[in-house]
C-alpha cells in the first residue's frame, strides 16, 4: 500500500451502456484530486472495470450517438468559466471540436467530490477529465480499427471523428455503440505531453457566450417548473427578527394572491407574479421583535473587535517597530442573480432546482428539514449568476421547501435585492493589528494578530439554517500570519480572535486573504518606506519564492513601474501567493479628489501553472481586480441598531464602469505545472495594490475600508 | 383587469394587467420573455435594460401602461434573425461574460447608447449605470469601443 502514486494517473472506469460511457472517481477532498489516485499499473486494468447504474463520486463522459460528447458536471457555473474549461479539457483529450462537447451540471449526488470553492474546481478535475476523455478516445480508435480492420495505431482523431490513412472516416458518434464493448484498447489511454496541447493553453471564448448574449442563458428564475408560483418573504427590519402577530386580510384579498405562510425567517407570500407577490407582501399587517442584535451598531461592534485581536508578540530586543492598525468592514456577497430557488414538496419526495456550490449537504439538510428520507429529494444544479462565495450556503433553497410544503404547492421563491443585502451573508467585518520590526535594514520579526466577526451557533440567527458545514468548508485557503510567510522577514508570529455574534456570515471570494493579506501588502509598503526603499526593490529582495518575484517583475515592467505621474496620482503595487499559484497587480490611481478616487490602470500577473484557458484566467483576474477597488475604495455594509443600512446597488456601492479602470491587462505567466487555483487568487493582490496606490498618491496611511463609507 | 397592446420583439402582444405592473413582470411572468433579468426592482441596478421605442429603459420601474401601443424590445429581438447585432457580435468577440447575468442588460444599455452616440467617448461610457458583479467593466468597454469602430 505504501507503493509510490504518480499524481498523474488516474483509475477510469467503464459503465455498462450501449453507449460509449467512461468515470473517473472524483475524490472526495476539495482541495485536490489525490483520493481518486489508484494503481493504474499492473495486472488490473482499470478500464476493464465495469460499473453499473450509477454515476455517484464520478466524472462521467459519454459519446451519444448524434456524434455530442456529454460530461455530467460535478460543480456550478457560476460566472467563473469551469465548464468552459473542463470542456476544454475533454476536446483536448477527445479530439473533438469544442461545440461537440456538452457540459451539464449534474443532480446532487449523495457522497463524492460536489463542491465548488476554494479555488478547487479546475485542478481537482484536471487529472480525472483528461484521463477520461483519453481513455474514451482509446476506445473510439480501437473500435474504428475493427471496423476497418487496420491496425489501431495507424488512425488518427480530429474534430469527433476518427480517421484511417486511406482517408475514410467516422463519427465518435457513430463508433459509440462498438466502442462501449471495447474492453482492452490497442491504443495507449494516457493522456496528451503537454507539449501536444492544442485546446488547453489557447484562450478560448466561453461555451456559453453565444446564450448569454442573446438572452437564452437559464437561471433559476428563468426555469419554467409546472405550478411553481412566484413567491417572496417578508422579512423583519432587523437581523434575526422575528414576527410576533400577522395579519394577513388585506394581503390575501388582493387579486392573485395564493398562500399566506408564516415562515421561520418573516411572512412568505405566493402569487401569480412577482408583482402580486410584492404587492401582497407590503399588504402584511406584522409585528416585529427585534432580533438579537437590535442594540449593536458599527461603533460596538467595532470596540468589540478592537478588545478581541490578541496580544501581539514583544518585539525584538533593539529593533525598531512598524506599526499600524486596519479595520475592515461587513461586505455584501451581492451576485446579480439574487437568491432563487424552485421547490416542489409532496408527501413522498421532492425536488428543489437552484444554483448550489455543495448540493450535496444542501440536500441531506433540506431532506432532514422537510422531514424526507435524503434519496426521496432530488436537487437539480443550475448555473447561478454570480456567486463569490454566497452559493456555499442554501438559505433560500432551505426556505423555498419549507414554504413549498407548508403552502402544499410548488413555489419559485426569490430574496428581493433588499433581503439579499439586508439579511446577508457577508464578509466579516475584522480588525487587524501589524507589528514589523526592524534592525539594521532588515525585517527580524514581524507579528500579526486580528479578530473578525464570527456568526455564533444556535437556534435565534436567522442564518442557523443553510450554513455550510465543517466537512465541506473550503480548505484553509489563507495563508494565516504564523505561516512561514511570503517573505523573509525573521520571526514571524500571529494569532487570531473573534467576536462571536449571531449575524450571517459567509466565505467571500478568497476568504481570509481577502483581509489579512491586504493588510500585510500595505504594511509591506510602509516598511518599505521607513527604509527609504522603493515597494517593488523591496519587495523583490524579500520575498521567498521564485513565482512570485517572477509575476512581480512581469507587472513592474510590463505596467512601467515608477513612471512619473503627476500630483495626486500614483502607482501601487502587491503581490499575493495561494491556491499553489502566485499573482502580483500594479494599479495605477488618479486620487487628486481623495473622496472621489479613480483607478485608472490595472496591470496583473499571474502564474497558476497550466493555464487551462487564459482567457477565463484572465477574466477571473479582471473580477478580482473590481473586488479589490471595491472592497477598498467604496463597497461596504454599516450595522444600525441590529439591521443592514444599505438595500441595494444605489447604497451598496459596488464599482461601476466609472470606477473601474480604463485600461486592464493581464499576462499569465507560462508554466507546465498542473493547475493551480485562480478564481480568488487576485484579490488580495489587487486590494493591496488599491490600498498602496491609495496611499502614495494622498500621502496618507489608509486603515479603514473602504475608504469612503 | 385592463389589458395592454404594445409591440414585442416585432410582434404584437396583448396583456391583461393592472395598470401599474411593472413591464419587467409583465415580461417574465406573463409572456415568458425572461432575457430582463431582475436585480434590485428600483432602477438602480439595471440588468434588466430593455428597450422602449429605441430608447434605454428598465422595465423594473416602467408600468405596463406606459408601454401601451409603443414598440418594446427585450434582448431576445435585438438580434436579426440569427445575425447577432453588432453590439452582440463585439460582446461574442471579446468574451465580454462571466456569469451573464446582467448582460443582456449591459447590451442593451450599449445599442441605445451607440444609436444616440455612434462614436462614444470614454467619458459617455463611464455614464453607463449598469451593475456588472463580475467586474467586466474593462472588457465591456473594449467591446462597446469595438463595436463603436464598426470591426
Amino acid at each position: 500500500m505504501a507503493r509510490q502514486l504518480s499524481r498523474r494517473q488516474f483509475v477510469v472506469y467503464s459503465l455498462a451502456a450501449t453507449t460509449l460511457t467512461v468515470a473517473a472517481p472524483l475524490g472526495c477532498d476539495g482541495s485536490t484530486a489525490q483520493g481518486a489516485e489508484e494503481p493504474a499499473d499492473g495486472d488490473r486494468r482499470a478500464s476493464d472495470v465495469l460499473v453499473t447504474g450509477t454515476d455517484a463520486e464520478m466524472l462521467v463522459l459519454e459519446v451519444t450517438p448524434a456524434n455530442k460528447v456529454v460530461v455530467r458536471l460535478p460543480r456550478v457555473e457560476v460566472g467563473q468559466g469551469v465548464t468552459t474549461a473542463v470542456a476544454m479539457m475533454i476536446a483536448e483529450e477527445l479530439d473533438a471540436r469544442l461545440a461537440d462537447v456538452d457540459i451539464p451540471l449534474a443532480d446532487a449526488r449523495s457522497e463524492g467530490n460536489q463542491f465548488t470553492g476554494g479555488s478547487s474546481s479546475v485542478s481537482s478535475l484536471y487529472g480525472p477529465a483528461r484521463q477520461l476523455a483519453a481513455t474514451a478516445r482509446a476506445k473510439l480508435v480501437t473500435a474504428a480499427a475493427r471496423r476497418w480492420h487496420v491496425p489501431a495505431r495507424t488512425l488518427r482523431t480530429r474534430d469527433t471523428r476518427v480517421f484511417a490513412p486511406d482517408g475514410r472516416s467516422a463519427t465518435f458518434g457513430s463508433l459509440t455503440r462498438s466502442a462501449a464493448r471495447i474492453t482492452r484498447p490497442t491504443v495507449p489511454t494516457r493522456p496528451k505531453p503537454a507539449s501536444k496541447h492544442r485546446v488547453i493553453g489557447r484562450p478560448t471564448t466561453r461555451i456559453d457566450a453565444r446564450d448569454i448574449i442573446t438572452g437564452k442563458a437559464t437561471y433559476t428564475g428563468d426555469l419554467t417548473v409546472a405550478g411553481a408560483k412566484p413567491t417572496v418573504v417578508a422579512r423583519p427590519p432587523t437581523l434575526g427578527g422575528k414576527v410576533v402577530s400577522v395579519d394577513s386580510r388585506a394581503a390575501r384579498a388582493l387579486p392573485g394572491v395564493h398562500e399566506v405562510v408564516r415562515i421561520d425567517g418573516g411572512v412568505a407570500v405566493v402569487a401569480d407574479t412577482f408583482h402580486h407577490a410584492f404587492q401582497a407582501r407590503d399588504a402584511l399587517r406584522i409585528k416585529w421583535a427585534p432580533g438579537p442584535l437590535a442594540n449593536l451598531s458599527d461603533s460596538g461592534i467595532r470596540s468589540r473587535l478592537r478588545a478581541a485581536v490578541p496580544k501581539l508578540q514583544n518585539p525584538p530586543p533593539g529593533s525598531a517597530q512598524t506599526e499600524a492598525e486596519f479595520e475592515f468592514a461587513f461586505v455584501s456577497h451581492a451576485p446579480m442573480e439574487v437568491l432563487t430557488a424552485v421547490a416542489d414538496v409532496r408527501a413522498g419526495r421532492a425536488e428543489i432546482w437552484f444554483s448550489s456550490q455543495t448540493p450535496t449537504s444542501a440536500r441531506e439538510d433540506i431532506a432532514s428539514a422537510i422531514g424526507l428520507p435524503v434519496s426521496k429529494v432530488r436537487i437539480h444544479v443550475v448555473r447561478g449568476g454570480g456567486s463569490f462565495g454566497r452559493r456555499l450556503n442554501h438559505d433560500a433553497a432551505l426556505e423555498a421547501a419549507l414554504i413549498s410544503k407548508k403552502a402544499r404547492r410548488p413555489v419559485k421563491l426569490m430574496w428581493s435585492r433588499a433581503d439579499d443585502i439586508r439579511h446577508g451573508r457577508m464578509r466579516p467585518a475584522s480588525q487587524h493589528r501589524i507589528r514589523a520590526s526592524h534592525d539594521r535594514g532588515r525585517v527580524v520579526a514581524f507579528a500579526h494578530a486580528m479578530s473578525s466577526v464570527s456568526e455564533s451557533s444556535g437556534k435565534q440567527g436567522l442564518s442557523a439554517q443553510g450554513g455550510v458545514r465543517a466537512a465541506v468548508r473550503a480548505p484553509a485557503a489563507a495563508p494565516l500570519p504564523s505561516d512561514s510567510g511570503l517573505y523573509n522577514f525573521g520571526r514571524l508570529s500571529g494569532d487570531s480572535g473573534s467576536v462571536d455574534l449571531p449575524i450571517p456570515l459567509g466565505a467571500w471570494r478568497s476568504v481570509d486573504s481577502g483581509t489579512v493579506r491586504t493588510a500585510q501588502e500595505i504594511v509591506v509598503d510602509e516598511i518599505a518606506r521607513g527604509l527609504g526603499k522603493d515597494p517593488v526593490a523591496f519587495r523583490r529582495t524579500t520575498l521567498r519564492g521564485k513565482a512570485v518575484k517572477a509575476v512581480l517583475d512581469k507587472v513592474a515592467s510590463a505596467g512601467k513601474w515608477g513612471r512619473t505621474m503627476p500630483a495626486g496620482h500614483a502607482q501601487g503595487v502587491a503581490v499575493h501567493e495561494e491556491y499553489d499559484s502566485a499573482v502580483a497587480c500594479l494599479v495605477e490611481i488618479d486620487a487628486v479628489d481623495p473622496k472621489n478616487p479613480r483607478v485608472t490602470k490595472v496591470v496583473m500577473a499571474a502564474d497558476v501553472g497550466t493555464a487551462v484557458n487564459p482567457r477565463g484566467l484572465q477574466a477571473q483576474l479582471m473580477g478580482t481586480a473590481v473586488d479589490g477597488i471595491s472592497t477598498i475604495l467604496r463597497a461596504g455594509l454599516h450595522i444600525d441598531r441590529g439591521a443592514v443600512r444599505e438595500s441595494s446597488f444605489a447604497d451598496f456601492h459596488y464599482a461601476r464602469q466609472r470606477h473601474a479602470p480604463q485600461h486592464f491587462e493581464a499576462h499569465i505567466l507560462p508554466s507546465d505545472r498542473d493547475p493551480g487555483g485562480a478564481g480568488e487568487l487576485g484579490v488580495p493582490a489587487a486590494a493591496g495594490a488599491v490600498a498602496n496606490a491609495y496611499a502614495r498618491a494622498t500621502g496618507t496611511k489608509p486603515r479603514r475600508f473602504p475608504l469612503n463609507f | 383587469m385592463p389589458s395592454h397592446s404594445f409591440t414585442l420583439n416585432g410582434k404584437r402582444v396583448t396583456v391583461e394587467a393592472p395598470a401599474d405592473m411593472p413591464l419587467l413582470w409583465v415580461l417574465r411572468d406573463l409572456l415568458d420573455v425572461t432575457g430582463p433579468k431582475y436585480g434590485c426592482g428600483v432602477g438602480a441596478c439595471r440588468a434588466c435594460t430593455s428597450h422602449l421605442d429605441g430608447d434605454e429603459i428598465q422595465p423594473c420601474v416602467v408600468p405596463v401602461a406606459d408601454c401601451a401601443g409603443r414598440e418594446v424590445t427585450t434582448i431576445e429581438g435585438l438580434a436579426d434573425g440569427d445575425r447577432l447585432h453588432p453590439v452582440q457580435q463585439a460582446w461574442l468577440d471579446c468574451d465580454v461574460a462571466q456569469c451573464g447575468f446582467c448582460q443582456p442588460g449591459q447590451i442593451m444599455a450599449t445599442a441605445a447608447l451607440l444609436k444616440k452616440t455612434p462614436r462614444p467617448t470614454d467619458a459617455d461610457i463611464d455614464r453607463i449605470e449598469n451593475v456588472c458583479r463580475c467586474g467586466t467593466y474593462s472588457r465591456i468597454r473594449e467591446a462597446i469601443e469595438r463595436a463603436a469602430a464598426g470591426r
